[in-house]
Order: C-alpha cells, then structure tokens, then sequence
C-alpha cells in the first residue's frame, strides 16, 4: 500500500500523540496511583436508612486527623444538609443511594462520584481553599433533580496545620 | 431510478421528521436552563422533553437516516437492486411501530428516564418494548444489506468492494457488536423488570450493558458521516479521493476499537474496578489515531478539488471550494467542529480530568459538536444533495438551504463554548434550573446560560429551514429530470493493495477477542459477587 509522504509523516504524528496521552496515563495510574474512584462495596438499598454506618451520616475526625464524611442520598437532598470538614487534611467521603441513582459533585472541585443503590462510592480528597462549597446532584434522579444540592464549608481549623496540596486534588 | 428509492424516502422521512420535533423541544430547553420564565414551563415538562429530545435525536434521527443512507449507497455503489426489499419493508415497520410505542410513552409522562434510562429508573413496559422493536428493525435493515452485498459479491468474483460499501459494512458490524449489550439490558432486565416479571434489578450490571452499546453508538452514527466525508463531499467539490487504502484501514480500525472501550463512560461509578477503568481507558486513546487519518485525506481530497480548478498556491484552493453549495458546506463546517470535539474528547477519555466535568454541562457541550453536529450537519448537506434525487424534484427554498449550514455553525458555537465553560464552572447537565437556593456559586453560570440559549436559538432557526427545505422539497418542489447519485473516485484505483482491509470476518474475530476481553471478564467477575437489587421508582 503505497501512502503519500506528507500523509506518512502525519500519521507518524498522530501516532506520536496517541503513544504520549498512553504514557502519560499509564505513568499516571502506575506510578502516581492515580486511579478514578472504583471502590467495591455492597450495600442493601433498602436498609441504608437503618445501617448503623449509613443511617446515622455525618462526619468523623479521626485519631491522625483526616476526616471521614458519612452522606446519604435519596430523592431529593444529600443528608448531612451540611457537611463541615478542617481545611488541609485528608477526607474521606462515603456514599450510598436509598433509592435511585444520584450524582454527588462539589463544584469547583474534582470531588464527583456516581452514587449507585446497592453500592457504596468511595474517594478521598483534600481541600486547600477554607469556605464555602455547593454540592450538587449531577444525574438525574426524577423531577426534584434539580433541587437536590448540600453545602460543604472548609473550616480553618485545628487539625489544618500543613496545607495538602492543590484545591481538592482526589487521589 | 434506484429500486429502493421509496424505501429509502420511507426513511428519509421518519428521520426528518423526528428532527424537527426535537428540534422543537431543544428550543424550550435551552431557554429554559437559561431560566427564562416560559408560561409553560415545569419540571415535569422539561424532563420529559429531554427525554423525548434525547430519543428523537439520538436514536431515532440517527437510525432512521443511517438505514435511509445505507439502502442509496448500497445500491447506488455495488450499482445492483437491493435484495430482500419486502424485509426491508418489514424491518422499518417495525422500527417505526416501536418509535411510536416509545414516543407514546414518553409524550404521556410515563417514561421520564431519559434516552439513557438508567434503573432503577422505570418506565412504562411500552418504552423498553418500542426500544427492543427498534433495534429488531435495525437488525433487519442491516440483514438486508448484508445479503445484497454477499449476493454482489458471488457475481462479481474477484471484484474490489467498493469503499461506500465497505463504509456501510463497517458501521453495521460496528452496529450488531454494539447492539448485543443493549439487548441484553433491555431484554434480560429492564423488560421482565417493568412487567413485574421480576422485582429487582441490578443498577451497575444494567449500566455496563448500556455502556457496552452507548460507545460504539457513537461511531454507528459516525461511520455513516465517514462514508460521505470520505466518498460523497469530494465529488460533490468536484475532487478525487486521496487515499482509497487508507480509508479501509479506518473503517477497520473502528471495527476493532468500537466497543471495548465503554468504561470510559463509568470512571466514576463504584463497584467496577479501577484496573478495567484503566483497561477501557487505555483502548479509547487509540480511537483518535484513525480520525486523525480522517481529517488529513478528507481536506487533502478538498485540495485536489481545489487544485483541478486549476489553483496553485498554498491556500487558495480552498476559495474554489463550493461554499455556496450545502451539501459541501455542512459538511466542511462539520468537520472544523468534529476538530474541536475531538479535543475535548481527549479531555473525557483521560479519567483525571474527567471527573472535573462529568456529568456537567460540558458534557452536552461536547456531544452536540460531535453527534450534534459532525454527524447531523452532515447528514442533512447529504439530504440537500440526495433529496432532489430521488424524488426527481428541485430543492425548493435554495436561499435557506445555502445559509441554513452557516446559521447551525454559529449557533453551534455559541452554545458549545458557553456549555463547555459553564460545565467547567461546575453546572449539572439535565437541570430544569439552577438555583440552588439562592447558591452565589451557581450565580456565575448566568452568562453561559444566557449565550447557550442565544446559541439555541439560531440553531433552532436552522433547523427550521432544514426542514422547510426538505418538506418544501419533497412536496412542492418542482418535477425535473433527476441528476445521478455519484461517488468520488480515487486519486489512484486500488486494485488488488491490502484485500486483507476487505476480509471483514477476520477483523469482526479479532474485536470479538477484544470485547470478550473487555467485558466478559469483567461482567463474569461483578456477576460472582453477591449483590443486592433495586426495585423500580418513577419520579416523574
Ligand atoms: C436544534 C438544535 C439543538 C438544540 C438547541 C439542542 C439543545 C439541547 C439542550 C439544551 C440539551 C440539554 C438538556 C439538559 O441536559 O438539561 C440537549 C440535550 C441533548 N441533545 Fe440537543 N440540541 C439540539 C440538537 C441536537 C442534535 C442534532 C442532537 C443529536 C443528533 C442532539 C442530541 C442531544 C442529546 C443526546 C441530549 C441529551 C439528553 C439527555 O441528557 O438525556 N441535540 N440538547
Ligand atoms: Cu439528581
Ligand atoms: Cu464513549
């Protein structure tokens, strides 16, 4: 198969570029352990509302300082209404769906997850910026989609000494 | 005159039609998001016409054009009758009983669920059934095709296939690979589910299978859109085809890399392993080598076009071009926006940055360049080029027709970069509004709201002209003698270089290995682990 030069070196090109975006994910994944949240857990649906971890959500601080934020969502609000976690320490979130399937993003951040009934999501992220932050729902979950949000404040705190980071980098 | 001329319009038809009515809701929602207070504007109204926008749009514009499309070229192309036309006729009664079936329950509020109807979302039983019935029908097309091609082939022995065919034969491999997964969700679970067969429903199993069909759906819509940039536009610019091998070897790379890439649409669930997300990842990147190739020997055949007028200098060939023309230019202006959805592509696929806009309003931002432009601009330069064709008329209200491509880019523009931003700030996608209470930080997606609805707008203008063009065509236009349906012919002829390319068996072996790879694993795997179900809500 005879191919025109100028097209030969373009392909070469493109070959280039699709070889750097793999190395660039493989050494992403392997050697920086980035990986996208993929947590295997399972849950009841229908007993999240009386789960000893999922019935009574919230956030934890634990013994090293990180924090672990219990939420529960359900058609239509994230519970915790508001989530308060310290500023520059490592947090944890865990969630569940008691009915349908909810998105949980916090906007401005690349803290977003899939919240699926039967399974919990799991991933962890720290937040350099202290204030305010809107949570959103972002699939769609019925005709109250559009209502359902929560608000996380990052609080300057005892146990944000160090600053991790940038803003909210999920690892 | 072809033989399947009125099937093919049968098609045509359906497809038009759908369109418009999409268009349509596509109006109210745009400006809807951008929070204009509409009389009739509710919750309840916005989703469903989302979901009927999505559908119509999706799945039932696209199929019916792509059936429409496949049964010209095929015949035009192999230039022998189709066979089996009473099963073609069969098959498209069918899809359009079950577009009906689907579209009664999404108008009638019973299937608010969107085109991607996720459970434990459930919709009525017709929804999934109209969708199964779809699909059959799309089986029967792509059976029709396959057998007038076989047949072609037992009487042209040794004959090279010709490259529109080879284009269709790729998107139908690419289709019936793609469509096993659907039909298995929607058969096995979501079809029992609704009828109360069964009571619970695994919600990830159901999104893998959907996932397994949501990607190559992207390339059954644009392969078709391949066939005319690659086989149609150049002669249309009155140009050669570049390169004849190198399209068959893009066809075939889509065959392989089509479907075992779906994960990519699932970073962000749990309960799938992050070492398949990575899997699914990694063969994704590969898809943009052959669009690449693409976008070199579509704009080198523009050249030569160029170039037999008799233009010598760098860049003025492309002032020869005919960008009067509509058939040329949707499809040179849909091919500057695939350049940019391509990159944002890039973007979605590289699993870090993606989980800065997944399911944000970058989302729908990025596949309206893509499906919602690429492919439909395209399909609708094809149907200025193809209508007067077969229904022997002159295109009627030609003014509109030449400016309705420039109007679909501007507004195309306008409402992608402001979505792509304001997706990058944060806003859902598939919001009726934004207010979160008051929330300032939602506050600062007024603006991209604003010019997105700007943006929808003049698209809805130009979706308006479409199709007062084809209506005002296919019924007022005036009779003339019809031109002939041609195709570009390649720079050199291919003879007998790479036949391996034409040997479709052993590359539908090789991605069957990959996808079983790809997803029988992996499903075996969630399959084995115990899980909970969900039974069924409908909020809506
Ligand atoms: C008349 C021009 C169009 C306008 C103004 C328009 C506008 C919109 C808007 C505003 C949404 C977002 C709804 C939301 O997420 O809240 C949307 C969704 C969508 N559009 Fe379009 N659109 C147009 C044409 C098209 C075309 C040509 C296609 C594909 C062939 C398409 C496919 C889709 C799909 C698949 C969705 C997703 C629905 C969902 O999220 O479930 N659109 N469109
Ligand atoms: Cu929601
Ligand atoms: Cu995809």
């Amino acid at each position: 198969m005879k191919v025109d030069l100028y097209e030969k070196i373009w392909m070469w090109a493109a070959l280039g570029i699709v070889v750097l975006f793999l190395a660039s994910l493989g050494f992403s994944y392997i050697g920086r352990a980035i990986q996208p949240p993929s947590h295997v857990e399972m849950i009841d649906p229908e007993a999240v509302r009386t789960d000893e971890e999922f019935g009574n959500p919230g956030v934890t601080i634990n013994a090293d300082g990180s924090a672990t934020v219990v939420v529960q969502a359900f058609m239509f609000a994230f519970l915790p209404q508001e989530i308060r976690v310290p500023r520059g320490v490592p947090v944890t979130f865990r969630l569940t769906s008691a009915d349908v399937i909810h998105g949980f993003q916090i906007v401005g951040t690349n803290g977003n997850t899939m919240v699926v009934p039967g399974y919990v999501s799991q991933f962890t992220t720290s937040f350099s910026r202290a204030g305010e932050y809107l949570i959103v729902c972002n699939e769609y979950c019925g005709l109250g989609h559009h209502v359902m949000s929560a608000k996380l404040i990052v609080e300057e705190g005892a146990g944000s000494a160090g600053s991790v980071g940038e803003s909210g980098g999920v690892r | 005159m072809i033989g399947a001329r009125r099937l093919a319009l049968a098609n045509f038809w359906v497809a038009i039609t759908a369109f418009g009515v999409a268009a349509a809701m596509a109006l109210m929602q745009a400006l809807s998001r951008a929070d204009l207070a509409l009389p009739w504007r509710t919750p309840k109204m916005y989703y469903l016409s989302v979901t009927a926008h999505g559908v119509l749009m999706a799945l039932i514009f696209t199929t019916f054009f792509i059936m429409g499309l496949g049964y010209v070229v095929t015949e035009r192309s192999l230039d022998r009758p189709i066979k089996l036309r009473r099963v073609g006729w069969a098959s498209f009664g069918l899809a359009l009983l079950g577009t009906l079936l689907a579209a009664w329950a999404i108008l009638w509020g019973k299937a608010t669920v969107l085109y991607t109807f996720y459970p434990p979302l459930k919709a009525h039983p017709a929804f999934y059934i109209g969708a199964a019935l779809l699909v059959i029908g799309s089986w029967g097309w792509s059976w029709v095709i396959i057998h007038t091609y076989l047949t072609w082939k037992r009487e042209n022995p040794g004959a090279r296939t010709p490259l529109p065919v080879h284009g269709y034969m790729t998107t139908i491999i690419v289709w019936i690979l793609a469509t096993i997964g659907v039909a298995a969700e929607v058969v096995l679970l979501l079809i029992p589910w609704s009828l109360g067969i069964t009571e619970k429903i695994d919600p990830i199993l159901a999104r893998i299978l959907f996932w397994w069909f949501g990607h190559p759906l992207v390339y059954f819509w644009l392969l078709p859109a391949y066939v005319i940039w690659y086989t149609m536009t150049p002669r249309i610019a009155g140009g050669k085809l570049f390169s004849d091998p190198l399209a068959r070897l893009v066809f075939v790379l889509f065959i392989l890399l089509s479907t075992p890439v779906g994960f990519h649409h699932q970073f962000l669930d749990p309960g799938v392993r992050a070492g398949w997300k990575f899997f699914h990842s990694f063969n994704t990147q590969w898809i943009l080598f052959p669009s690449f190739v693409t976008a070199f020997t579509v704009i080198a055949s523009f050249e030569v076009a160029g170039r037999l007028k008799g233009k010598k200098g760098w860049f003025d060939w492309l002032g020869a071009l005919p960008w009067g023309n509509p058939a040329f230019s949707s499809v040179a202006l849909s091919m500057i926006i695939f350049a940019i959805g391509g990159f944002g592509g890039a973007i979605n696929a590289a699993y870090g940055m993606n989980a800065m806009i997944h399911n944000t309003a970058w989302v729908q931002g990025h596949f309206h360049l893509t499906v919602g432009t690429a492919v439909a601009l395209s399909f609708m330069g094809i149907a200025y080029y193809l209508l007067p064709r077969l229904t022997g008329r002159e295109l009627e209200l030609s003014l509109l027709a030449r400016i309705q491509p420039y109007l679909w880019f501007m507004g195309m523009l306008l409402f992608s970069v402001s979505n792509h931003l304001t997706g990058l700030a944060g806003m859902p996608r598939r919001i009726y509004q934004f207010d979160y209470g008051g929330s300032e930080i939602a506050d600062q997606w007024v603006a991209g709201t604003g010019i997105s609805a700007l943006g929808g707008v003049l698209l809805f203008a130009s979706a308006l002209c479409f199709v007062a063009v084809m209506f005002g065509t296919g019924f007022a236009g005036k009779k003339a003698q019809p031109q002939p349906i041609e195709f570009a012919e390649p720079l050199e002829t291919p003879n007998n270089k790479a036949q391996i390319l034409d040997k479709f068996w052993i590359w539908v072996l090789i991605a069957v290995v990959l996808i079983m790879a790809a997803y029988a694993w992996p499903i075996g795997e969630h399959l084995a682990t115990p899980r909970f179900g969900s039974r069924g809500y409908s909020p809506f």
